[in-house]
């Protein structure tokens, strides 16, 4: 068994390393950008463990320097967090039979670990559950690293970092494409993709995210006959 | 806020994060046959979502201003290209990004 934990170990670190990049980068930025705002230096720690997700933390910055307000910070978390939803639905049956890791692997389910734990194939030796909990461990490690050190040192860096956000961008588009290599037809892809676009383009980059998922959530109830009939879920 | 407002706030945030994500294992866990409709948007959903959250990271480029989003769409390209060439994940990524960053702090 031990042997069987480490190779899952060995297996899910790979998949990881985009994230360890940029969660690195991003959790340090916030760790930065918290204390900036005048936080205290042990909240970027705390957030990250607890919250453990990146756009909430650091619109939970403004919320934390402004009047105080529980009810508002939970909407405003709901609002934010609400694409989480999809996740838990997507994730119901790899989540299932997972025994006393559930509780912490939904507790993890962030974007980068969903995608993960929803398109990686452990190696053989490993075991599946052990994966994706060494792939959500590792994730919340390097964020919680990242967000630490960034607190600590401040905006003191030894070279330019600018730029390495797009290794997130780089690895959505990765596995967007991964998406579209491995399925028959692109019919949930391409309403993913059609939707969000409009969205964006209609409600701008502050408030789309609702309204997208509120479209795609209704094109895809809508034309759920036709996607399944066509071979759309292959 | 005092160090107890504080503690409240990020409690308050922790609790409407973990609730978005329990909230579909609570409801349809234990469930035997979970509705139809979800086991099908459980396969629907991800290649919408993988999607939504690419945009969601490209969504601070503006076309119209600062670079017009050329050097996003240059390292998008050869992310694309080398990735359908070597189908090297990790790969795909580092370079995409490396030549994203050159293109920031060098050019753009």
């Amino acid at each position: 068994m031990k042997k069987k934990i480490l190779c899952s170990l060995k297996s899910a670190f790979p998949h990881t390393v985009p994230i360890m990049a940029g969660f690195l980068f991003l959790g340090m930025s916030y760790g930065i950008f918290a204390r900036s705002k005048g936080l205290p230096p042990w909240l970027p720690t705390l957030t990250s463990v607890a919250v453990f997700g990146g756009s909430l933390e650091f619109v939970g910055v403004s919320l934390l320097t402004s009047a105080f307000s529980p009810i508002q910070a939970f909407l405003m978390g709901i609002m934010v967090q609400a694409r989480h939803l999809f996740y838990g639905v997507s994730m119901l049956e790899k989540y299932k039979s997972t025994g006393n890791m559930k509780p912490y692997l939904v507790y993890g389910l962030c974007d980068e670990t969903f995608s993960i734990n929803y398109t990686a194939t452990p190696s053989e030796k490993s075991d599946r559950v052990w994966f994706m909990f060494f792939v959500t461990l590792l994730n919340h490690l390097y964020w919680i690293t990242g967000a630490t050190v960034g607190s600590l040192i401040g905006s003191i860096f030894p070279f330019s970092t600018e730029g390495l956000d797009f290794v997130m961008t780089a690895m959505f588009a990765v596995i967007f494409l991964e998406q579209l290599l491995k399925e028959k037809k692109h019919y949930t892809s391409m309403i993913g993709l059609a939707s969000t676009a409009l969205c964006l383009i209609i409600f701008g980059k502050e408030s789309f995210l609702i309204p997208s998922m509120i479209l795609i959530l209704t094109l895809l109830l809508a034309f759920s006959k036709t996607i399944e009939k066509r071979g759309g879920l292959e | 806020m005092t160090t107890g407002q504080i503690i409240i706030t990020v409690l308050m945030l922790t609790l409407a994060t973990v609730l978005t994500r329990a909230l579909p294992f609570l409801v349809f866990s234990r469930m035997k046959n979970p509705p139809k409709s979800i086991t099908y948007l459980g396969k629907a959903l991800p290649p919408a979502i993988f999607a939504l959250l690419l945009v969601y990271c490209l969504k601070g480029v503006d076309l119209f201003a600062g670079s017009h989003g050329i050097p996003e769409a240059i390292a998008l390209v050869a992310v694309i290209l080398l990735h359908l060439w070597k189908r090297q994940m990790l790969l795909s990524i580092g370079v995409g990004t490396v030549v994203y960053m050159l293109l920031v702090q060098l050019i753009f």
